[in-house]
């Protein structure tokens, strides 16, 4: 059956893309919990948080302007003028890195020390604080976020697949541009971490706390520095994610399926968040394709988190995670 | 013997004071720590702390690096009191320090473990790192010969690239020094160097840290429970016992100090 072939094929590029997708919101969590033991649950939240304030920047839209219309009844929505996406993107990052800043000096350096499980309910309430905080900004209606990447089928691939194969391929360009920038972004973080000063540092704090200050670290500015980084990430997958579906609430629940990929990467891998991405996204593109048609269909919802039980089972530290070995 | 500069047996010349520690207390709630401790460090010599077990030694260490905070006293660098300061901010000032337990980075190399120590020579802005152009890169090259350099001397080059968690406990303390020298440090801290370590071992050890304040001229202050190892070494050596000082002056003066000989082989208190 070579068209049923074909057809196969073109669902596992599609899964691989998709999983591309996945994995850059994954990343955000590794680079987080290897640094600093965080599990951040808001990550999901600042990829949203990050989507909603660069779509109100580009509009001109006033910030907090239901707020401000409310309590001194003007109305006022847009300072009337539009961003350019570059510019609007810089902007942006300073706002991710000014959360950065507030999310280190108000909630983690107080809790310096503390239990994981503590550590991880504070981003839980972030998460809430953050959606809140979007709301009141930018208001909560859904938003089309149009940075001028390009966008429907790919008519290269369709017609050079149908010259070879006699059937074309359909692949979207926004899935494609979304793997070069995140090949782009990889690249540039396992650089960055391998060769600057500040990503030795980073490598040392994530390995040793007591060590990296008696080498004359500050850990306060490592740690704003991956929440800024983690920013970076987020802003990126938001752009991205919101470029496909539109910048609304249910951006910050792809967080969820950033969950299953990172228990099958590992949660303190960068290779890990990526390989188990594109596992997940392949995955679960090839079963709705094979297996979906038996059962009914609409098995995307569930399958990547069946595979992550699964994992769980056999390998609880995922594929690229540090063994767990117990010392007695 | 103290102030002033002097000579050692051995003929070297010690400088001025380069740390002075001025009425020390440290409490942890009810449990006093160390109890009105004072002491100098000179430029230029080995300085040894000793004491039993539990005698405030490694609180000592960690308040000269920061790890600590004092509730009294006073603590000199350098001519100057210095304020509170975080470890990091210790560290930049100029004092390295080794662990008693090691705390190296265990999934970096040999190599990137030594270069963390040239953190605090790094003056390069985020941004140029970032696209690692003219000062990050110039400085990267510099601060890999000065690392090199260490490395030479410590005699780690055939491990230069092996993840540090893989090394032999003796080895992980060499390259814990390595760090700690690639900072170019003006006073070195040692804790217990020699902890856990055999014959062999130790004297490497031992030769090493000679060497390095030979070599380097490095002022060092050094825990140790290895008396004989601590007798060789130091030009001054500080007894602390219960959290107080019994002790202070050249190994021969402490060795025959009653106080001393008392901690060490106890007492009958009949």
């Amino acid at each position: 059956m070579p068209d049923q072939f074909l057809f196969a094929m073109e669902v596992i590029l599609n899964g691989l893309m998709a999983g591309v997708l996945y994995a850059l919101v994954a990343l955000g969590f590794v680079l987080i919990y290897k640094a600093s033991g965080i599990f951040n649950y808001a990550q999901g939240v600042m990829a949203l948080f990050a989507a909603l304030t660069l779509v109100g920047i580009m509009e001109g839209q006033v910030p907090f302007s239901h707020l401000i219309n409310a309590i001194f009844g003007t109305e006022i929505h847009h300072f009337g003028w539009h961003v350019p996406a570059l510019l609007a993107i810089a902007m942006t990052m300073v706002v991710m890195v000014g959360l950065a800043w507030a999310v280190q000096k108000f909630i983690f350096r107080h809790l310096v020390n503390q239990e994981p499980i503590l550590l991880f309910m504070a981003t839980i309430g972030l998460a809430f604080v953050m959606e809140g905080i979007g709301d009141i900004m930018w208001g909560a209606e859904i938003k089309k976020l149009d940075i001028g990447l390009p966008q429907g089928i790919n008519d290269w691939i369709d017609v050079t697949t149908f010259e070879a194969f006699g059937y074309g391929f359909f692949i979207d360009n926004l899935d494609i541009s979304a793997t070069i920038v995140a090949i782009i972004l990889v690249g540039a973080l396992i650089a960055f971490s391998q060769y600057t000063k500040q990503g030795r540092a980073l490598r040392a704090v994530a390995d040793d706390h007591q060590a990296a200050l008696s080498v004359g670290i500050s850990l306060n500015f490592i740690w704003i520095l991956v929440w800024s980084i983690a920013g970076f990430v987020a802003l990126v997958a938001g752009i991205m994610w919101g470029a496909k579906s539109g910048v609304q609430f249910s951006l910050s629940l792809i967080a969820l399926k950033a969950l299953p990929v990172l228990m099958l990467g590992g949660f303190t891998s960068i290779p890990g968040a990526i390989v188990g991405g594109l596992i997940i996204g392949v995955g679960e593109k090839l079963f709705e394709f094979l297996i979906g048609p038996m059962v009914g269909g609409a098995t995307e919802n569930w399958f990547a988190y069946v595979l992550a039980l699964i994992f769980l089972v056999f390998r609880p530290q995922g594929l690229f995670g540090e063994k767990i070995i117990e010392r007695v | 013997m103290s102030g002033g500069n002097y000579k050692t047996e051995d003929g070297r010349q010690i400088g001025g004071t380069l740390m002075e520690m001025k009425n020390i207390t440290l409490r942890f709630g009810g449990v006093v720590a160390i109890s009105d401790i004072s002491f100098d460090i000179h430029e230029g010599e080995i300085r040894a702390i000793i004491g039993p077990n539990g005698a405030g030694k490694s609180s000592m260490l960690n308040v000269i690096s920061g790890f600590y905070h004092p509730q009294d006293g006073e603590v000199w660098f350098r001519g100057e009191r210095r304020p509170t300061m975080k470890p990091y901010q210790v560290a930049k000032q100029g004092i390295a320090r080794t662990f008693q337990n090691i705390a190296l980075f265990n999934g970096m190399s040999v190599l990137d473990n030594v270069m963390t120590g040239r953190l605090t020579h790094m003056e390069s802005g985020l941004f140029s790192q970032a696209i690692w152009r003219g000062k990050a890169e110039r400085e990267e090259v510099e601060n890999r010969e000065a690392v090199e350099k260490i490395i030479d001397f410590l005699e780690i080059q055939a491990i230069r690239k092996t993840p540090v968690g893989r090394l032999p406990y003796g080895l992980k303390k060499r390259v814990e020094l390595a760090r700690a020298l690639a900072a170019e440090p003006k006073l070195l801290l040692l804790d217990e160097p020699m902890a856990g370590m055999n014959v062999e071992e130790k004297e490497d050890m031992s030769r090493f840290i000679l060497d390095v304040n030979d070599e380097f001229g490095t002022t060092i202050a050094l825990i140790e429970h290895d008396m004989g190892v601590v007798m060789d070494l130091s030009d001054r050596v500080v007894v602390m016992d219960y959290g107080k000082k019994i002790g202070d002056g050249t190994p021969d003066e402490v060795r025959n100090n009653q106080e001393v000989i008392d901690a060490y082989l106890g007492v009958s208190h009949d």
